[in-house]
């Protein structure tokens, strides 16, 4: 008796945890609706485009192991193709978004072969090595217009009747963007292939004599991230009605690692806090100049030397709930 | 040589059938040392069977080599008639061998049920996760908890528990009973007992011969990388002295 008890207390101590995850998720969710009507729109989907991206890079590093230095390629890559796309053939938005995301997750799988046969540190250095040649490709290419990038894309009429033009309108639709790019990346690491993943990251030898060819799941999560990254360049392209050099930068990976740790590696809303806590810092301390970096620099050092859970992973150990 | 050397691929001694797993010439390498020099054995179907020996002896990695764990390996390695000697790890485990190592390779950020649940079905045969929990109930009262926050019996129950899910039918048990206390020593046994009466197979690699023989059928003896003796159980307490000098207890 006193076994089905505990048992059953077991039971609901797991239903507690992720009822606590649909707590957070409904406050962020009201958070976000709210927003818009106290803060500047494009400051929000710049940061909810960021969001977006940390959460595909964590996809892969917090819960696949694996840590890509190279992410900027995916990013700036479905930007391009996304801008061209709206600008030079008069796509819709919504097709323009899933042509840009659709050329991200090709690169993915193309990049992810060559990569995923390394581990730890030649896995990032194969990463960096490919997004430089995929940088070097965009500066000499024509359609990117080099320095200028792409400028004046067309936010368009979504499903031919919405007009993005209005600020109110784009929030919306990013905001949905993110949110189903979100609770996909909560549906992945929830399903058995994200327990066969986090397996792998904790103990791949062990995951292999189980019976898996851990090199596919491996594949298949860099691909993923890969085009949920994608989805993040090709949405923020549209917000800014640009798409350049920035993007694919390889600040633009390291960018997304920082914002990664300092809301918290392997956490579920760690990475959305980090790149909120990035882009304010970016935004409202812009009038400091170059000294925003050594800020940046400053909090990083802090964060790894402190509290190496990251902001929402310290929460959660304090709560002892998984957040 | 001792004649247990020469009972590969013929009808095993004292079992009489032509055996599931066929050890012969097996040598392994970890880099540059060399630590399997020609193992040779067999297991017929549905018998529990141990490798004792001293530490270093070459019986953890001779489960390994089974595995495929170890890269540089030579010789063969026939699973039900088949050659499993150049397989990868994952093909060796879907072909019907599990390996219970020993530090027995919880995953931490899952929990009970979800360890449990990790490993694919390589077979039928394999027993439920309700079945799995009437042999260790501690487990049933622990589902909900992460990996690490079990007790190393509860580790053990677990990684044994996992490797039945799969519907292997070889299992390689890598001391199973280390460190443990003597009352889940006793589940452990009957555990043994209970899959061996359900028609698994099982190599076990013991340093506690003791407890060796209250389950196998016979026993491999292992120095410095080879198979130097085997002892059917039935002949253990008249060998007593053979394996203590083996054993150096």
């Amino acid at each position: 008796m006193a076994s089905e008890d505990r048992a059953a207390a077991g039971v609901t101590r797991e239903e507690g945890s992720l009822g606590h995850q649909r707590i957070a998720f409904t406050v962020m969710v009201v958070l976000f609706v709210l927003a818009p009507f106290v803060f500047y729109p494009v400051f929000l989907m710049k940061a909810l485009t960021f969001a977006l991206f940390a959460c595909a890079f964590n996809l892969l590093i917090g819960f696949g192991g694996l840590l890509s230095f190279g992410h900027a390629m995916f990013l700036g890559t479905a930007g391009y193709v996304c801008a061209h796309a709206a600008k030079e053939w008069g796509f819709n938005p919504e097709f323009a978004i899933l042509f840009g995301t659709g050329a991200s997750a090709l690169l993915g799988i193309v990049t992810g072969l060559l990569a995923i046969r390394r581990q730890g540190i030649y896995f990032a250095m194969i990463t960096l090595a490919l997004a430089q040649m995929i940088f070097f490709f965009y500066v000499q290419t024509p359609f990117t217009k080099g320095e200028d990038g792409i400028q004046a894309v067309p936010r368009g009429m979504l499903f031919g009747a919405i007009d993005l033009s209005r600020p109110l309108a784009m929030y919306f639709f990013v905001l949905v963007i993110f949110l189903a790019g979100f609770l996909l990346i909560y549906r992945i690491i929830h399903s058995p292939f994200g327990q066969v993943l986090k397996a792998i990251r904790e103990n791949e030898p062990r995951a292999i004599s189980l019976g898996y060819r851990t090199d596919q799941y491996k594949l298949l999560a860099f691909v993923l991230s890969a085009t949920l990254a994608g989805l993040a360049g090709a949405t923020k392209a549209l917000v800014f009605q640009l798409a350049s050099l920035t993007d694919v930068h390889w600040t633009m990976s390291g960018e997304v690692v920082l914002m990664t740790l300092l809301g918290g590696l392997g956490t579920v809303f760690g990475p959305v806090v980090g790149a909120f806590i990035i882009i304010t810092m970016e935004n409202y301390l812009a009038a400091l100049g170059q000294w925003v970096t050594v800020i940046q620099g400053a909090i990083f050092v802090a964060c790894v030397l402190a509290f190496r859970r990251g902001i929402i992973g310290e929460l959660g150990h304090w709560l002892k709930k998984p957040l | 040589m001792p004649e247990a050397v020469r009972i590969v691929d013929e009808p095993i001694a004292g079992a009489g059938t032509v055996p599931l797993l066929a050890v012969s010439g097996l040598n392994a390498w970890y880099g540059e040392s060399h630590i399997l020099h020609g193992v040779d054995f067999g297991i017929a179907e549905g018998e529990v069977v141990t490798l004792l020996g001293r530490n270093g002896a070459g019986k953890t990695t001779t489960l390994k080599s089974i595995m495929g764990m170890v890269e540089r390996r030579q010789g063969s390695i026939r699973f039900a008639g088949t050659e499993t000697i150049g397989l990868p790890s994952n093909r060796i485990a879907r072909s019907g061998i599990a390996f219970c190592p020993e530090e027995r390779g919880i995953f931490a950020s899952l929990n009970v049920k979800e360890n449990l649940l990790l490993p694919p079905q390589v077979g039928p045969g394999g027993l439920s996760v309700d079945q799995v929990f009437e042999l260790f109930p501690n487990l049933k009262e622990r589902q909900a908890s992460q990996g690490t926050k079990l007790s190393g019996g509860e580790q053990q129950m677990l990684a044994i528990g996992r490797i039945l899910r799969t519907g292997a039918r070889l299992l390689l048990l890598d001391e199973p009973t280390e460190g443990l206390a003597p009352v889940i020593v006793q589940q452990i046994r009957r555990t043994i007992e209970r899959i061996k009466a359900q028609g698994f197979t099982i190599l076990l690699v013991e340093q506690n011969f003791r407890f060796a023989a209250t389950v196998a059928d016979r026993h491999y003896v292992m120095e410095n990388g080879r198979v130097v003796d085997m002892i059917p159980n039935a002949e253990l307490e008249s060998n007593l002295q053979k394996v203590h000098d083996y054993l150096g207890v």
